[in-house]
């Protein structure tokens, strides 16, 4: 009789090597201060070139913190301070001397609900680029088409350009704001639960667009659902009480994880 | 080891009405197995029909764990562990069902075996392997209702036993073909009744295979130990090196 051959993968056959991929973004020994209070607690973690990374946890574990480290976007609040490294590219984004904006044009983000400025949908693509780059109007034109392509979009707006972008749908709102950030051409992606607001084709759409997207950028998300967690990503971070608790294969995570606190987490037990 | 309850209960008694149906699927493919080597050896012809007809409940039993497996799946999208048990419940009845089918074949060997008269001592050898083979059923099935790794184990590595005993009682009946054609018919039945239970065996081990990955979430790793050497003693009694 043969030996039982089970569909899905496990410890012994790791669908990737970690070792043969290329680390974008590599956080050391992170620790994050909200005030006194320690929202993060000696994190290691590792997003790598060219694959999805899904954060997942309980409400209040720290991903989005997490996320908003890897942009610097705490810097817009006071009392929040960051320790340990966060390397990108080699460089620590820590280090008080980075250039911010430069940061976020490499680094975009995309957040829970759809955040279109008011203005019409050409400019809200145009207008970032145009805080990074002087371009001619054709050209300019043409970044914006190509964004709006790159977020499955162009069909359904090309000949509306000129409306207020807050006349699309949520699930439309939501890729104008992707085509955004793909408009200044960052390296890496941070999507805080992009779908939580949505239908669930429009969530659909979003998934098959990260799915495209991943063979150029590097990409993060924060999601609450583990569906799509198991979907949409390469790897898996499980984080609990500011801690990383697991990281691994999403195949590994979600079939057979290690720790005991991930199987209660997305089994539906935890508490 | 057991599990936490889940947030939503109704998730917990899905998960235990599917293991309530597989071991009560177990618990019809033990006594299928019983009834039919007694069947065989008592030379009851009614009790075989009757095995022929319960085949029919087990049937429908794998039927139903497989519909309360799907629609569980899809009220649930189960993760982890939830998602190996339920996986482990459909292959569980798949090999229970074709138990109850090999079951199943030596009654109806039994029927037609009706004016043959075995000698005991061949009937004896095809019981004893019977009792392993239900021996090592019994323990997986119990190792599976208390997610019992080291049981599963024990059961998994067991099955060279009774491949060793298909070997000799193939050898016996061999002899006896051998030494006069007119052995032939009972013979080739009892060495089907003798194959089939070899094969609940197997099914045992593959039914061990299954707790074990349900328990730890990988298959086994290591090599099973092989005791079936049917096919070389068929080669050397034909005269062949």
């Amino acid at each position: 009789m043969s030996m039982a051959s089970f569909a899905v993968p496990s410890v012994g056959n790791a669908v990737v090597n970690r070792n043969e991929l290329a680390e974008k973004i590599a956080v050391r020994n992170l620790d994050f201060f909200y005030g006194d209070y320690r929202a993060l607690k000696a994190i290691d973690v590792s997003l790598y070139q060219g694959k999805v990374t899904a954060v997942i946890g309980p409400s209040g574990c720290g991903k989005s913190t997490l996320l908003r480290i890897l942009n610097r976007m705490y810097d817009l609040y006071p009392n929040q301070t960051a320790t340990g490294e966060v390397m990108f590219d080699g460089e620590n984004i820590l280090s008080p001397a980075l250039d911010l904006n430069l940061l976020r044009a490499r680094v975009g983000m995309v957040f829970q609900k759809p955040t279109p400025f008011p203005m019409t949908i050409y400019e809200n693509i145009a207008f970032g680029i145009r805080l990074y780059e002087k371009l001619p109007k054709s050209e300019l034109d043409g970044r914006v088409e190509h964004a709006l392509a790159r977020a499955a979009l162009w069909n359904e707006v090309k000949d509306k350009l000129g409306v207020s972008g807050l006349s699309l749908s949520g699930g439309q709102q939501q890729r104008l704001c992707i085509a955004r950030t793909v408009a200044v051409r960052p390296e890496v992606i941070l999507f805080d639960e992009p779908c939580s607001a949505l239908d669930p084709i429009s969530t659909a759409k979003i998934e098959e667009l990260i799915d495209e997207l991943k063979d150029d950028y590097t990409i993060a998300i924060v999601t609450h659902n583990m569906q799509q967690a198991a979907r949409v990503s390469d790897f898996t971070a499980f984080m609990y009480l500011g801690e990383l608790i697991e990281f691994g294969d999403t195949s590994h995570i979600f079939t057979s994880p290690d720790d005991r606190r991930t199987q209660d987490y997305i089994t539906g037990r935890f508490g | 080891m057991m599990n936490d309850p889940h947030t939503a209960k109704a998730f917990d008694t899905d998960l235990q009405e599917l293991s309530r149906m597989v071991a009560e699927m177990g618990g019809l493919a033990e006594k299928q197995i019983a009834d039919s080597v007694q069947a065989l050896v008592k030379r009851d012809t009614d009790l075989a029909q009757r095995i022929t007809l319960t085949d029919a409940a087990i049937d429908k039993l794998q039927r139903e764990i497989e519909e309360h497996a799907v629609l569980t799946i899809a009220r649930r999208q189960p993760m982890a562990v939830d998602l190996r048990d339920i996986v482990g419940a459909l292959r569980l009845a798949g090999d229970l069902e074709r138990i109850g089918d090999l079951a199943k074949n030596i009654a109806k060997r039994v029927i037609a075996l009706n004016d043959e008269f075995p000698p005991p001592k061949l009937l004896r050898g095809v019981e004893h392997m019977a009792d392993l083979v239900l021996g090592q059923l019994k323990i997986v099935l119990d190792a599976y209702a208390q997610r019992d790794d080291a049981k599963a184990m024990a059961v998994w590595r067991g099955d060279e036993q009774i491949d060793a005993m298909t070997t000799s009682v193939f050898r016996e009946l061999l002899t006896y073909m051998m030494e006069d054609p007119r052995n032939i018919t009972f013979c080739i039945h009892l060495m089907f009744c003798a194959k089939n239970i070899e094969r609940m065996g197997d099914h045992a081990t593959n039914i061990a295979e299954t707790v074990h990955y349900i328990i730890e979430g990988r298959p086994i790793a290591d090599k099973r130990p092989k005791g079936d050497t049917t096919a070389f003693a068929a080669r050397r009694a034909a005269g062949e090196r």
